[in-house]
């Protein structure tokens, strides 16, 4: 039922309207272009329709003695020329007129490969770079409910369904489409009945081929089962060989490999077999289609109603008759897949993006924060986050904690606006947050995320990122305070080794401090550290606070952390649990009071007692 | 790394390897006959069907006579017919060669898998032994099997045509001919050269994929760095790049058609000229004219179908030479027939486990030639729980594969109550062995099926006892559908801690004699934590467990500790022993252990 009515709403006229408009804006000033390609193979058609008439011409009147039937200036110039006899001699010329019309079709058809892989190449490369541009700006919110595997998905596979559908099924259609009328048009005026004997089985043909590429794809789609199955079962063989080596289970494991190996292979031999059908009973009704043709010209021509050259020609039509028909069927049912893929890329483009221009305020930022009663909701009805009420002045060091989950992070996303508060009021330095531009804001405070992201550049690229500007020097020097220069250097490559996904793989302590390096690079008026040191050693973590204290002075600075050591010299720790500030104070004033903080430091600082 | 590097092309024609890989095709030798039968008879009829043309056009047409027409037309009917048949059997029949030839393969491969050795996954990316056993050997059935059809009809087609054209007319012939060896160079050169773009383009699109991956994941940190625009900006370059390439690539194969098409039409303007004054002076017919015409537009396909087995060929004998180096690569361990015929495959006859593990003299060298453990001595009573602690790359993960016998000893001798345990079948000790990964791993499947992993013929009392022994048992009990809950891929339905508890229901459920656990560091709740330790617990009463610890709690109640550092034990005893030395332990301890939050 449901399937249904997508299908019904994916074809109404709106959605239609919709997909075209977007279209037309990706295809931009490669509009002209592309349709002039699309005219282009038309021209092509044309020439490879109107050679074989000469060879015919050629049979019937030069060769043969059939009368010429030219229109009146070809007869004029051919009589100008001498006439049939004259033709005769130089039969030559006929051979190259032909072969120049065939090199004119061939001309129009190379441009018309050339201007349509432009247009839409330049199509794809707008698509892909508007949806790299969305996601990077898309609200934050919006990546949090997305799945990285299905935006990716719809950013890779359906653009190149997309890109497909430009590049082959459109313009094919638009092909077959002039080649059989023009080629109905020569067959039309050669000889009328012959035509309509041509006709009698293509539209089976085509209806045959567009249904059974309809109903095949059942068939396709038990394939991608088996298929994906027979991957799963590989892939969780191999990422889990340790088990099934540890459980001694390989005997097993081959017998469900080879259970899903051996259906595998019979959904793809059903699926050859199902196209053997459709190949061979398709390849007889065309062939049918053409042998009419023949018998009924072949008895023709015999009793002198038409010419010898006139079956030749209607011979070569019907080739370009019904081959591209049955293609035609196929196309048309495949094209269906593509709207699905363009309407998924839509899907994203619709989602909320921030605002892109620069319209917030941009007041000097120095670093006095004051929570007012901050309530956050996340759309789907969950609250992280419940009057929160606290003040921050300028320099001061403010020290969070609290069990997982209990909404420390989110806290510092409100402050770099991943998210906005629903209730209450946030001031930096007297402005309502929320009014503050958002890049502005995020460039003036400094964060390290609780799990950052290196890129696939080198260690030196990914520091530099925060400060283009930077110097080696100042680069190697934010490595220090990271305490992570050292590690670096024992690299082979040093600064220049690669990470991510195509490099090194460091360590997530590693990771932390390389993101710490590349935050401190940059000046920044306020510093948030969001449990940015939980993969570091205590030593380690010891030495990357005795250095920032050095270079933070005046800056307030936000450190989220498990460990009471990490927080214990600010200026104040807040505890929160369940979304609220259950305590507030300083270390000293907090370990005196019962409660969560005590008990922690309690337990943390055992091994003393 | 540079092992793992994929060659698009494998220069030159190597026999041998060819040779070792015939043996696939031998089980389908008759089918592969009757294939090219098939392909010969389709290229007989693709060539009788134009001098069918000829027949009718001298015997009917120029000489108006509709004498055995009807004769003519059934005949023609036939081979249609026929032809549609043919068709029909041979396209099922390259199905079977290539569904037939893919699995037996695969099945080969994927057996080989299971008996190679840990070092060999420890040194194979995932995704390489993945593309082996799904690309490579969809190249290698797709080219035995299609590429066979293609070669043969193209080979017979040539020369029936050739014979056909030489015996109808041989000197009209050899002119048509002139055009055949261009065409057969142009044909090869452009198609080598469409699939050398084609994977070049492929190898940009993998790039475009991970950008997008890489913006997708990285967003957070792009937007508190206010990377967006730089971001866009290298993007940019990239699909730039991908942008010139498929232009390029598009242009260069949109030449193809149209030069092919001129060459053919070259031979048919020839045929025109010489032939039409052939027919004019009486000395060629006009049927062996338009037959000629007609060879002359269509030799084309033949020579497209066999030019293109040599890039599959060459396409090919890559992916078979990196099928043939897994195929060929041996096991490390594995039972030598000694062991086999000493011991043979019945578990009830050999001797039981209790527990008692000895390392002596074990020496243990990567094969990159790292050296990790040296001269390590250890024995282990039954029952006793050694907790292995120390830092990353200390060698802790060494022991326990050693003493799992995922690795052998590269010097010295492990010995499992008594026996040297390179002189028993492996699966005495894996058939004894309880193994709980850091990172459960679990395949997809129920919860049930899960936990019988490891006891394939539990009954469903003993299944329930494992779970309930591990605290799993009232979780699933309040899932809807109970054991029968789906873990999804690799577990991915089931929470963490749920993970780690089915995966120890798994170990335990065979009530092994040994036990090892590498614990995981990840922070489940509270709640979860406490069952967990519980669970841990239970396990480790009356096993011979290995544990890399690093949960305070597990340490603690470890018989003893193991400190390890660069494949020695530096200290060793029970915690408070060890706090008290005020060593090495005392300061990892204060570092590393307590960093845990509040979990009461």
């Amino acid at each position: 039922m449901k399937q249904e009515k997508r299908t019904v709403s994916a074809f109404s006229g709106e959605v239609i309207m919709k997909r075209i408009k977007v279209l037309k804006q990706f295809m931009r000033k490669n509009l002209l272009r592309y349709f002039s390609a699309i005219l282009f193979s038309g021209i092509s058609v044309l020439f490879s329709v109107v050679s074989p008439m000469v060879v015919s011409f050629a049979i019937d009147s030069v060769i043969g003695s059939e009368p010429m039937d030219l229109p009146a200036w070809l007869m004029r110039m051919v009589e100008n020329y001498g006439g049939r006899e004259a033709l005769r001699e130089k039969l030559w010329l006929l051979g190259l007129i032909f072969l120049v019309l065939q090199l004119l079709a061939g001309v129009f058809q190379y441009l018309r490969g050339r201007w349509i892989a432009i247009s839409t190449e330049n199509t794809a490369k707008n698509i892909r770079d508007t949806l790299y541009d969305h996601l990077q700006h898309m609200e934050y919110y919006e990546h949090v409910k997305s799945q990285t595997g299905d935006l990716t998905q719809r950013c890779t596979a359906d653009v190149e369904t997309t890109r497909n559908f430009l590049s082959g099924q459109l313009p094919q259609v638009g092909e077959i489409l002039m080649n059989v009328t023009l080629t109905l048009i020569a067959m039309l005026s050669i000889n009328v009945g012959l035509t309509l004997y041509s006709l009698c089985v293509v539209p089976f043909i085509f209806i045959a081929s567009a249904v059974f590429f309809t109903k095949v794809r059942k068939v396709f789609k038990q394939v991608e089962q088996s298929d994906s199955e027979l991957h799963t079962t590989l892939q969780e063989n191999l990422t889990g060989v340790r088990v099934v080596k540890a459980f001694g289970r390989q005997s097993y494991e081959i017998n469900k490999f080879s259970e899903k190996n051996s259906r595998h292979r019979g959904n793809v031999k059903r699926l050859i077999d199902t196209m053997s059908w459709y190949w061979s009973v398709s390849d007889l009704l065309c062939m049918a289609q053409a042998a009419l043709v023949l018998f009924i010209a072949v008895s023709w021509a015999a009793s002198g109603r038409i010419t010898l050259g006139t079956v030749l020609l209607f011979t070569v039509y019907i080739r370009n008759l019904i081959w591209p028909i049955r293609h035609l069927g196929r196309v048309i049912s495949d094209m269906g897949q593509a709207f699905v893929a363009f309407d998924r890329i839509i899907e994203i483009l619709d989602k909320p993006a921030e605002p892109k221009d620069i319209s917030g305020l941009k007041p000097e930022i120095k670093g006095n924060i004051v929570f007012k009663n901050v309530s956050f909701q996340y759309p789907d009805g969950t609250s992280p986050l419940k009057d929160i009420s606290f003040e921050v002045k300028q320099g001061q060091t403010v020290g969070i904690i609290g069990p997982t989950g209990c909404g420390k992070s989110s806290l510092m996303h409100l402050l770099v606006r991943l998210f906005d508060y629903n209730e209450g009021s946030i001031l930096i330095d007297g402005y309502e947050l929320k009014e503050i531009d958002k890049k502005w804001l995020r460039s003036h405070i400094g964060i390290v995320l609780q799990e950052p992201f290196l890129f696939s550049k080198t260690v030196l690229e990914n520091i530099k990122i925060a400060n283009p500007k930077a110097t080696r020097h100042d680069i190697e020097n934010a490595a220090r305070t990271a305490a992570i220069h050292d590690s670096i250097m024992s690299f082979e490559k040093g600064y220049d080794t690669l990470v991510g996904e195509r490099g090194v793989t460091l360590s997530g302590g590693q990771v932390q401090r390389v993101a710490i390096a590349r935050t401190v690079l940059k000046d920044h008026p306020i510093l948030i550290f969001d449990d940015s040191l939980s993969a570091v050693d205590m030593e380690t973590d010891l030495m990357i606070r005795e250095a920032l204290k050095e270079k933070s002075r005046g800056v307030t600075t936000f450190i989220i952390s498990h460990r009471i050591s990490t927080l214990a010299q600010a200026d104040q720790i807040i505890v929160i649990d369940k979304g609220r500030i259950i305590q507030r104070g300083t270390h000293d004033e907090l370990i005196r009071e019962p409660g969560m903080y005590a008990r922690i430091w309690a337990a943390q600082s055992e091994e003393e007692i | 790394m540079d092992k793992f590097q994929e060659e698009v092309f494998s220069k030159g024609f190597k026999l041998d390897l060819w040779k070792k890989l015939i043996r696939y095709a031998k089980p389908y030798k008759n089918r592969l006959i009757v294939l090219s039968i098939y392909m010969a008879i389709l290229a007989v009829f693709d060539a009788v069907i134009p001098l069918m043309q000829r027949y009718a056009i001298d015997n009917y047409i120029i000489t108006k006579n509709t004498r055995g027409l009807l004769a003519f037309f059934i005949i023609y009917t036939l081979i249609m017919i026929i032809q549609a048949v043919v068709v029909k059997l041979m396209i099922s029949s390259a199905g079977v060669v290539e569904t037939g030839v893919c699995h037996d393969i695969r099945k080969d491969g994927f057996e080989h898998l299971q008996a190679l050795s840990l070092s060999y996954y420890d040194n194979t990316p995932v995704g390489w032994m993945m593309s082996r056993l799904t690309s490579d050997i969809w190249r290698l059935g797709n080219v035995l099997s299609w590429g066979l059809v293609d070669f043969s009809w193209g080979f017979f087609m040539m020369v029936v045509t050739t014979v056909v054209m030489l015996v109808l007319d041989w000197k009209l012939a050899l002119l048509t001919f002139t055009v055949i060896p261009v065409l057969f160079v142009v044909t090869i050169y452009f198609q080598r050269r469409i699939l050398f773009n084609h994977r070049d383009i492929r190898k940009n699109n993998s790039l475009i994929t991970a950008a997008f991956n890489e913006g997708i994941q990285g967003v957070k940190t792009t937007k508190t760095l206010v990377r967006e625009e730089e971001n866009l900006k290298e993007f940019r370059v990239l699909t730039g790049e991908m942008n010139r390439k498929c232009i390029s690539a598009a242009t260069f194969a949109s030449v193809y058609m149209p030069i092919v098409t001129l060459l053919g039409s070259i031979g048919a303007g020839l045929v025109l000229w010489r032939g039409g004054n052939g027919v004019i002076a009486g000395r060629v017919s006009y049927g062996t004219m338009a037959v000629f015409i007609m060879f002359a537009v269509q030799f084309f396909f033949p020579i497209r179908d066999m030019a293109r087995i040599f890039t599959d060929l060459q396409s090919a004998q890559a992916s078979a030479e990196r099928i043939l180096s897994l195929l060929e690569t041996k096991p490390d361990i594995k039972d030598d027939d000694e062991v086999i015929n000493k011991y043979g495959t019945d578990k009830g006859k050999w001797p039981k486990i209790t527990g008692n593990i000895e390392f002596r003299n074990v020496s243990f060298t990567y094969k990159t030639g790292e050296k990790v453990l040296e001269d390590f001595n250890l024995t282990v009573k039954p029952g006793e729980t050694i907790a292995l602690v120390g830092e990353t790359g200390a060698g802790k993960s060494t022991i326990v594969n050693l003493a799992c016998r995922f690795y052998e000893p590269t010097e010295g001798q492990i010995f499992i109550d008594g026996y040297d345990y390179t002189r028993m079948p492996m699966l005495w000790l894996h058939s004894n062995l309880g193994y709980v990964l850091q990172n459960p791993h679990l395949f997809s499947g129920t919860i049930r099926e899960n936990i019988m992993y490891g006891k394939l013929d539990a009954t469903e009392e003993e299944m329930i006892r494992a779970s309930k022994l591990v605290n799993l048992h009232p979780i699933v009990e309040r899932m809807e559908k109970g054991y029968d809950t789906q873990v999804g891929e690799g577990g991915s339905l089931l929470s963490t801690g749920e993970k780690q508890l089915v995966s120890f229901a798994r170990a335990i459920i065979s009530d092994p004699a040994i036990f090892v656990l590498d614990e995981a560091t990840s922070s489940v709740d509270t709640e979860t934590e406490y069952l967990i330790q519980q669970a841990i617990k239970n396990i480790l009463k009356n096993r011979t467990s290995f544990i890399i610890a690093h949960r305070l709690s597990t340490i603690r109640s470890a018989d003893r500790i193991l400190v390890i550092r660069d494949g020695r034990i530096l200290e060793e005893g029970t915690h408070s022993y060890l706090l008290s030395q005020k060593g090495y332990y005392a300061r990892l301890y204060r570092n590393q252990f307590i960093v845990t939050a509040e979990n009461s």
